[in-house]
């Protein structure tokens, strides 16, 4: 008999979201197969993440940044220029109240300094503290008006105030934080658009872990989001996956040991990157739309994947 | 092609013999349908009979055994394309290549790079088990290479599409070794060999629909111990074939992509380890079964095999790691002792959070079943009673002079009852959530 392909065809279809204004506007999501299994080659975008607070990043980006490390403005620049990233995230990390607490002036300030110095679509991510994150990411969505940019992320105890302001009141977009759980995940979707968010400005972060730290639970939550969105149609569970797989790759032994903690291991950046690599790459099969990373090699990597994929 | 309970039933001999351990020729049937029982347990079936059904009722995709002695390691016999839908049983091989252009520095380099990559992950060795021998030019020396491989302890994939030097090769790559292989060309060939060496072949071909049909001719040829290469000429297409021949099996019961796969990483991204090791973990999610790299070293080997090991846990059981006291940032016999639960997940968050947090620390863990915290404590896994004597039994107090003893916060009602029964021990309410340890680790060391 010959070959038959065993099709699995799909009643349901991801949104679509766009982020960035003019010619920097991209758009993810818009498939209706499991990732790139459709004809159509829907690109998985690749961003690259920075900080206002890089004092506890590996040696090897003071390597690559320089004194830009401790100018956001500057660092968001050279980290797009040497990664030919998608976009851009920056994590407004000093606003931690158990961090340095910096006020959300400054870091609003420090935002709109870091959209005024590229010129792809931009991902605001706060200091995961839910009450300060709130207050932080409403004043940003105020500030970036009209730039489209991403609120990463609402979460179950602060999502009506970035809701409400981001997504509607200033028309941002609104990532939905759930921590690896596909009921939270959808949850969170569901209570947004009660309030008021549509459903094409709502993108989804649905946590993850480095590869090797319970990867597992990341994987199999991905693919039964997927399926549920496509298989049974689950409006609820249609929205974009964005996902920043830097925190949690630069932070386990495998990236933070240094060469003289693990001789054995050898060059630390090439573990970090490794890391990275792994991690993002199963979360691209896995259904992110949107993966973001932290070395420009990790970011150039990962386009080539996506790239050779699609072909 | 699934296979009714009656269908089975009209081949017996319908005369209640009892011989297969069942009642009735109408209860073996029913049962042997679903795979319960093999067919070969009814003595009165035609071996005609029964090979048709042994075939209707086999599992979609077959498990090849690769490997001889300690190295034998099962690929494929997956029933589900989702590990949420029940589980995978096999974990995907890696493996690295070599060839007998490498001069005699450059193969010893590679061995000991082999010795030095190998290590414990919870309880499971990590090391490259297969190393794919590439044949260019020297048939002696190709042999002996591939000799060494399996004097080595690895599973020698030989890569060839000429037979007589597969043949010459494969005498000394022990039972079960792998040969690469197959091609339109070769095929009657290479299965004389494969079959006289009882050897794995593997099979190549120009897309996927040449690929099944080469398939199905050496299936007529009687070999049905196989693997099949998902394809070197592109990225797009490699990806494609090894998701198309796995859904082809499993969903649409098509029994001759029911094979294992190869997927050759390095020549999909020649020369660049970054992205080898992207689609090497693209692969280990979506279908590849030996995946083969360049080379392997700790900057590939940590996440990736974490990664297997992560995808390849069985969901209904909870990965675990062995009870007892860990040590974190070189303590020095005067540190406090943190107390979490035995569930892998638990103990990596919590493990790479004292990490990060710089302070020397002991971390105590007891058997609690390899639940959450708070699903253990429910349980009664992880009391007061249970902790305390994890403590006493494995002398923690001779460890260290530091009486701090730091419970996770979502227990904290534990509290007054293990102070009780640690009465030398401080016994103090940790962060609700790991990633406040390493401000709350620092704040007790100031």
């Amino acid at each position: 008999m010959p070959y038959k392909k065993a099709e699995q065809k799909f009643s349901g279809k991801i949104n679509v979201c766009e982020i960035g204004v003019g010619d920097a506007t991209i758009s993810i999501g818009g498939e209706n197969s499991l990732p790139f299994l459709g004809t159509e080659g829907f690109k998985t975008a690749v961003g690259i993440a920075i900080s206002d607070t890089t004092g506890d990043w590996s040696d090897c980006f003071g390597t690559i940044y320089g004194d830009d490390l401790k100018n956001p403005a500057a660092l968001a620049k050279a980290a797009v220029e040497k990664s030919g990233a998608d976009f851009l995230l920056i994590k407004l990390e000093s606003a931690d109240p158990n961090g340095a607490d910096a006020s959300i002036e400054s870091c609003v300030a420090t935002a709109v300094a870091v959209e005024a110095a590229i010129n792809v679509p931009l991902v605001v991510e706060g200091c995961k503290n839910a009450e300060k994150d709130a207050k932080l990411l409403e004043e940003v969505a105020k500030a970036l008006e009209g730039k489209n940019v991403v609120l990463f992320s609402a979460v179950e105890d602060n999502y009506k105030t970035i809701g409400a302001a981001g997504g509607m009141a200033y028309g941002q977009k609104v990532s939905a934080e759930s921590a690896v759980d596909i009921n939270l995940a959808k949850q969170l979707n569901i209570l947004l658009t009660q309030l008021g968010v549509k459903s094409k400005d709502i993108v989804m972060d649905v946590g993850t872990a480095a590869a090797g730290y319970g990867f597992e639970y990341v994987a199999s939550t991905m693919d039964r989001i997927r399926l549920a969105g496509l298989g049974q149609n689950d409006e609820a569970l249609q929205m974009p996956i964005v996902t920043n797989v830097s925190n949690e790759s630069w932070g386990v032994k495998e990236a933070v040991s240094t060469l003289e903690d693990a001789p054995e291991w050898g060059d630390q950046e090439a573990r970090g990157i490794g890391m990275e690599v792994t991690t993002a790459s199963a979360c691209v099969v896995g259904g992110s739309n949107a993966i973001i990373v932290r070395h420009p090699e990790s970011a150039k990597t990962i386009k080539a994947l996506v790239a050779g994929i699609i072909g | 092609m699934a296979v009714k309970g009656l269908d089975i039933f009209k081949l017996t001999p319908k005369t209640n013999c009892k011989e297969c351990g069942f009642p009735t020729c109408m209860a073996f049937s029913m049962k042997a349908a679903t795979g319960g029982v093999p067919i070969e347990k009814c003595p009165y079936i035609s071996e005609e009979s029964k090979e048709l059904l042994s075939e209707a009722t086999a599992p979609p995709m077959k498990s090849i055994k690769v490997g001889a002695g300690d190295a034998e390691a099962t690929l494929g016999g997956e029933t589900v394309l989702f590990r949420h839908e029940k589980t995978l049983v096999n974990k995907n091989l890696f493996a690295i290549e070599l060839s007998d252009a490498l001069s005699d520095a450059d193969v010893d380099a590679a061995f000991a790079k082999l010795q030095k990559v190998n290590y414990d992950r919870i309880g499971e060795m990590m090391f490259v088990e297969v190393v794919a021998v590439r044949f260019v030019a020297d048939a002696a020396k190709f042999a002996t290479l591939v000799k060494k491989v399996a004097d080595a302890g690895k599973i020698p994939m030989i890569i060839t599409v000429d037979a007589e030097v597969a043949k010459a090769a494969v005498a000394g790559a022990g039972a079960k070794a792998i040969i690469m292989g197959a091609t339109k060309d070769n095929a009657a060939a290479m299965v004389d060999v494969a079959k006289a060496a009882d050897a794995v072949l593997g099979v190549s071909a120009d897309g996927i629909e040449a690929l099944h049909d080469l398939v199905e001719e050496i299936e007529k040829l009687g070999y049905k111990n196989l693997v099949l290469n998902v394809g070197e000429a592109s990225i797009k297409e490699a990806y494609a074939n090894a998701v198309d021949i796995r859904t082809a099996a499993i969903k649409g019961n098509d029994r001759t992509f029911g094979y294992p796969s190869v997927v050759f990483a390095n020549k999909l991204a020649p020369a660049n380890t970054n992205l080898q090791i992207a689609l090497a973990s693209a692969f280990v999610l979506r279908y590849g079964s030996i995946i083969v790299m360049d080379e392997m070293d700790f900057n590939a080997a940590l996440p990736l095999f974490g990664l297997r090991q992560n995808i390849f846990t069985d969901p209904q059981k909870p990965m675990r790691v062995e009870p007892k006291v860990y040590e974190f940032n070189k303590p020095t016999g005067k540190d406090p002792v943190l107390v979490t639960v035995d569930f892998a997940l638990s103990y990596f968050v919590v493990a790479g959070e004292i990490e990060r947090s710089k302070v020397p620390a002991y971390l105590a863990i007891p058997d609690a079943g390899g639940y959450s915290v708070l699903t253990a404590w429910a349980a009664g896994k992880f009391g007061s009673t249970v902790i305390a004597n994890f403590i006493k039994e494995n002398n923690v107090a001779d460890l260290t002079t530091s009486r701090k003893l730091i419970l996770p916060g979502k227990v904290a009602v534990l509290q007054g009852d293990l102070a009780e029964l640690l009465p030398e021990w401080e016994v103090i309410v940790g962060p609700n959530e790991a990633m406040q340890l390493p401000k709350f680790l620092r704040d007790l060391q100031a």
